[in-house]
């Protein structure tokens, strides 16, 4: 277990060194320039805008770290050959993996948790332009502890989508890796399209088939409760615990996959 | 197979029907919504539903901000100064035809998002050029703002409002405001609104209760401006009631009505030229009737029924 944390913190230092962080600077302008942009566009919902913005940002920089830094959580060890100086070290390749992508999730959960605290800063700061005797009447307060519903659900999220990047990358290209990730990205918010496939298809090989891969792909729609969060829709606890015991089954299912091919794999 | 692929596969398939185990559990307890429309994968709210992914709630911002827009656009182009109050467009020219399509996609995307709805049908209903004058798809635009919230006391309010304001169908009108006053939330003088408007609908002292009530509930500036401006209005008919005698008094004694308001002032008929509350001066036509001038904000007035001329 201390092997694993070792190689997360370290995949966590890489990833500062190659200044994934620089995206939250990104995040920063873009908020600043949606909170105080966005009032002279949206009628009064500046407010609304600027929350589906930024947990819409959230959900979206998060997606290409996980993708384009999951992806490469091996295949650049590869390429560097530093996988062999890593393997002759007294480290498990299960460790070496689980490592990686515990450190990359670190990266992302440091990402997204300094991007809630922006979006909450920026809530408040659109809502200090109104009388407080009128936020009041808002349904989402400035302080919402609701949003960090859908700021979790995000990052459940974002841990299946570098699951699946790290399944890939470990028997895959780069390149195939992230198209292979992103398809199935797509295809995990299709979720209720494949469910509902009879009703668009009469051959009921074709609806069953729909079915299975509805049952079998990643329901990534599941995580998405943002549009509730912004409505002050309740989103209940046993949803939420369903929710993100789905994601870390689905974890498990693509880390013991990646673990067992990676553990096969000749670098020979 | 070695023993630990096999535990492992083993791992992976009593996972997996975990997973789907957990996802069955999750579509009994929280079913997911049924996809009913006939056009998939079309060019329709239904396909950018899809297309949007994750971000749906985004995209139906961007939308709304597109509807804002060219709300604001087209009436801008449309809006000339000196143009006749309810002028009809230009032959061929289809201004604010983007306006219902976009708000339409805007809710579909987010079918939660409230200020669509009731922006939207203000913008809807206002009459050419502030806007395409479409009572009827300001209603539909709310009811399915209904479909969505069916218990939404103020979508129901902005339902019997258009019929009261635009379509002066005043038992229409009360029979919204009495459903409004039955939901959750809705505030207590719903009720007396609803059973004024039914017993005396159209009654320009109703029409200015129901619009104070509106000015002081309002949550939003546009809300509560366009409040402002229809009491504003409401207020130029009631100047327009008391200057009517006075201009068909000097055109009794001359023969003709006035040409300004210059010619009365001279007369000794009034103290200064009458202005509007938006402070522009009112306009006298050719046929002696008095009108706010089409460059006022307040213009164009609303028409009033027969049975909501001025009480005496």
């Amino acid at each position: 277990m201390r092997t694993i944390g070792w190689i997360a913190v370290n995949v966590f230092r890489e990833s500062v060194r190659d200044k994934v962080l620089y995206n939250l600077l990104l995040f920063a302008i873009l908020m600043m320039g949606a909170g105080y942009l966005l009032g002279q566009l949206t009628a009064g919902q500046d407010y609304k805008v600027v929350i589906d913005l930024g947990l819409g940002a959230m959900s979206l920089f998060g997606l290409f770290i996980a993708v384009f830094i999951g992806i490469g959580l091996v295949s650049k060890e590869v390429e560097r050959r530093s996988i062999y100086s890593l393997l002759a070290k007294p480290i498990h390749r299960y460790q070496l993996l689980l490592g990686k992508y515990l450190g990359l999730v670190l990266t992302l959960v440091v990402n997204i948790g300094v991007m809630a605290i922006g979006l909450y800063a920026v809530m408040h700061y659109v809502a200090w332009q109104f009388p407080a005797d009128f936020v009041a009447t808002w349904d989402v307060p400035p302080s919402d502890p609701r949003i960090l519903k859908a700021v979790a659900l995000i990052v459940v999220e974002l841990s299946v989508v570098t699951a699946i990047a790290l399944f890939f990358s470990t028997f895959s290209t780069p390149i195939l890796s992230a198209a292979f990730t992103f398809a199935l990205w797509v295809a995990g918010h299709f979720s209720a399209d494949l469910r509902n496939f009879e009703q668009v298809v009469q051959s009921p090989f074709a609806a069953q088939f729909a079915r299975g891969l509805y049952w079998v792909l990643p329901n990534l729609a599941t995580f998405d409760v943002k549009a509730q969060v912004v409505h002050s829709l309740p989103v209940e606890a046993g949803f939420m615990v369903l929710a993100v015991a789905y994601g870390l089954t689905y974890i498990a299912v693509l880390l013991i996959g990646a673990v067992t091919i990676f553990s096969r794999r000749d670098f020979k | 197979m070695t023993r630990n692929n096999a535990i492992a596969l083993a791992a992976i398939l009593v996972l997996m029907a975990a997973a789907v185990g957990l996802q069955r559990l999750r579509d009994e307890w929280y079913p997911p919504p049924e996809t009913t429309e006939e056009t998939l994968y079309l060019t329709s709210g239904g396909a950018l539903q899809r297309l949007s992914l994750g971000y749906r709630s985004l995209a139906a911002d961007v939308y709304w901000i597109r509807a804002i827009q060219h709300f604001g656009g087209t009436r801008q182009q449309v809006f000339l100064p000196g143009q006749p109050a309810g002028a009809p467009p230009a032959e061929g020219s289809k201004p604010y035809r983007l306006l219902y399509p976009l708000l339409d996609l805007t809710t579909t995307l987010d079918p939660h998002f409230r200020a669509a709805y009731r922006f939207g049908s203000i913008f809807l209903a206002e009459p050419y050029p502030g806007g395409p004058g479409r009572p009827d798809q300001a209603i539909s635009l709310l009811e399915k703002g209904l479909a969505a919230e069916p218990d939404n006391w103020e979508y129901m309010q902005d339902i019997g409002f258009v019929h009261y304001w635009w379509d002066h169908d005043y038992q229409a009108a009360g029979t919204w405001f009495a459903r409004s006053a039955e939901q959750p939330g809705a505030p207590w003088w719903m009720r007396s609104m609803a059973a004024v408007t039914l017993a005396s609908g159209g009654n320009r002292q109703s029409s200015r209760q129901m619009w104070q009530s509106i000015a002081q509930t309002a949550t939003v500036d546009y809300q509560r401006n366009h409040a402002h401006r229809a009491l504003a209005q409401l207020d130029s008919l009631d100047a327009i009631d008391l200057l009517g005698p006075i201009v068909q008094r000097f055109a009794a004694a001359s023969g003709a009505p006035p040409r300004d308001w210059q010619t009365l002032v001279r007369a000794g008929l009034l103290a200064a030229v009458p202005l509007d509350p938006a402070g522009v001066p009112f306009k006298i036509q050719a046929d002696g009737t008095i009108d706010v001038d089409p460059a006022s904000p307040l213009s164009p007035l609303p028409k009033e029924p027969p049975r909501a001329a001025p009480q005496p």
